[in-house]
């Protein structure tokens, strides 16, 4: 099947790379269709948490927020958040966590809090949330997010979360921070010794110079590029219909409570 | 004893300018009434604490109540900005806002501390990122057993922390189902807890396993169903998503925004007058 939009595929393939059984801390958007794709294909033991404190939930249609009903309906159980952060992530029970950002440079160091100077920021970004500390704990991270040369940038405005920042072995820091950086056209990985993100995967008719244009600095490119497999017929059937189900749902009125 | 009033003068009686308030509920059971309430009787200089704004809070700093925020994530959750909060950081419009920012981790525990009458926080937390070095309440503690730095933050002790829960009963005992977020730490690490409820009932099955307020933990009661509109109330309604996704075009100018609240918040008597307001809007 060829006919797929990008979108479709950076879903595909974020969702391929969860594998059964895992668990996973799962960020609204993206994410969210990937985990929950996966879910419904290759992985069904897969364990979705959400922040807002629902642990192995199964929703039948994407979450708008992170704490929507359908979430806690689904879910095995429904703990307090402080408990998620303290005893779940901290704790070191998150096999992956997914994260996402206005700006990421070459070592996957994440900025979601301000474009500009903090004290005067020229665009102020919802900050952190669960961020800061996903990077820091969850075994490994996947990092999700379209590549342009604005939102990869050679230095980021403000470090919300580290990636393989300098220093991160005894920062206490007890995951092994981003393993990949899915994108729109390819995914990177990072380079064995200095830790910066190569080029190391490409998507089906996409070419190297593409990816390069892309990113706002010098994209390093694995010895090896991979190339995948487009999305399967039955990958974009579930998809699709996951999303269909989701927009009639977000569509449908609600009454007001009078 | 716990006060069952209305909420018009339990928020009168128990929040005064200035104070500092904890509205909590993540995503779910957000106590939109209360703070349609505060800007109705004009509330000035309130330090507002939650970890995540929400409308709620984009509404009171628009409406000009707050001085001050603590939070730790300010987006409109699947949608985009909160863009009175970015008018105020950015601009300082209607007036200076003094930011506490926070992550989740690091806001729980300081709830978490303030509801065990701690002085602070504790969490392996804050680690690569440059929030510390520009928020000097987040500080380290060396482990006096094993030498290990670990972050802390001062505990957070709200005035007053006001929730909305689906059910209590004539003791003034409160139970919640669905998502709770923070809401259970942050009651007990105020001052003053108030709570609006979807209903009050004589008297409530066992709590088990679920949250529950203990009456003696309750400073007062108001009976306000829908108080948690547009956010959601389990097994009362859902989150109204297409409201969250409409707010962004209200928020986004400030005249809108003005008109919105004048006619649907200052212009309405109460809660009930507020949807009804939202209602003839929308038919």
């Amino acid at each position: 099947m060829s006919d797929y939009t990008r979108d479709e595929m950076m879903t595909v393939a974020a969702a391929r790379l969860l594998a059964d059984g895992q668990v996973c801390f799962v960020g609204i958007g993206l994410p969210s269709a990937a985990c929950n794709l996966a879910r419904l294909t290759h992985a069904p033991k897969l364990v979705l948490i959400y922040e807002s404190g629902t642990i192995g939930t199964r929703p039948t249609v994407l979450p708008l927020s992170i704490g929507d009903g359908e979430l806690a309906e689904t879910a095995v159980c429904v703990v307090p958040l402080p408990e998620i952060f303290s005893d779940y992530l901290q704790a070191g029970r998150v096999d992956v966590g997914f994260l996402g950002a206005a700006q990421i440079d070459r070592f996957g160091n994440l900025n979601s809090t301000v474009i500009g100077s903090y004290e005067k920021p020229r665009t102020r970004l919802p900050g952190a949330g669960g961020a800061t500390e996903i990077a820091a704990h969850a075994r490994q991270v996947f990092i999700v997010m379209k590549a342009t040369p604005r939102s990869f940038v050679p230095k980021i405005d403000f470090q919300t979360s580290g990636g393989h920042f300098s220093g991160r072995a005894a920062s206490g820091a007890r995951g092994g921070g981003p393993a990949v950086i899915v994108t729109d056209l390819g995914i990177l990985k990072p380079l064995v010794g200095s830790k910066e993100f190569a080029l190391s995967v490409l998507y089906p008719g996409i070419p190297v110079e593409e990816a390069r244009a892309a990113v706002g600095w010098p994209l390093a490119v694995a010895p090896e590029i991979e190339t995948i497999a487009a999305p399967t017929a039955s990958e974009l059937v579930v998809l699709r219909a996951l999303e269909a189900r989701t927009e009639a749902a977000h569509r449908k009125p609600v009454r007001l409570p009078i | 004893m716990t006060q069952f009033l209305p909420l018009r003068d339990a928020l009168a009686e128990h929040v005064p300018d200035g104070a500092c308030i904890a509205l909590e509920g993540f995503t779910h059971l957000i106590p939109f009434a209360a703070g349609h309430e505060l800007i109705r009787q004009g509330r000035r200089g309130l330090h507002l604490v939650r970890m995540t704004p929400d409308l709620i809070y984009d509404q009171l700093i628009g409406a000009g109540a707050a001085r001050k925020l603590t939070f730790s994530w300010g987006g409109n959750p699947g949608v985009g900005s909160l863009h009175r909060l970015r008018d105020a950081v950015e601009q300082g419009w209607p007036g200076p806002l003094e930011l506490n920012e926070q992550t989740h981790a690091g806001m729980a525990a300081a709830y978490r501390a303030g509801a065990a009458r701690l002085p602070f926080g504790m969490l392996r937390g804050y680690i690569g990122t440059d929030l510390s070095s520009h928020n000097p309440r987040i500080r380290k503690v060396a482990c006096p057993y094993t030498g290990e730095e670990l972050a802390t933050v001062p505990a957070i002790n709200p005035d007053v922390t006001i929730l909305h829960a689906q059910r209590a009963d004539r003791a003034g005992n409160v139970a919640i189902d669905g998502i709770v977020g923070s809401a259970r730490e942050a009651a007990l690490a105020a001052t003053k807890l108030l709570v609006t409820v979807e209903e009050i009932v004589e008297a409530m099955p066992p709590a088990m396993n679920n949250v529950l307020l203990p009456h003696f933990t309750v400073t007062a009661v108001s009976h306000c169903p829908g108080g948690a509109w547009p956010s959601y109330a389990q097994g009362y309604y859902s989150r109204d998503n297409d409201f969250y996704l409409r707010w962004d075009s209200i928020a986004r100018d400030r005249a809108a925004f003005t008109a919105w609240i004048d006619r649907h918040v200052r212009g309405t008597a109460d809660h009930r007058d507020f949807l009804a307001s939202i209602q003839r809007s929308a038919a």
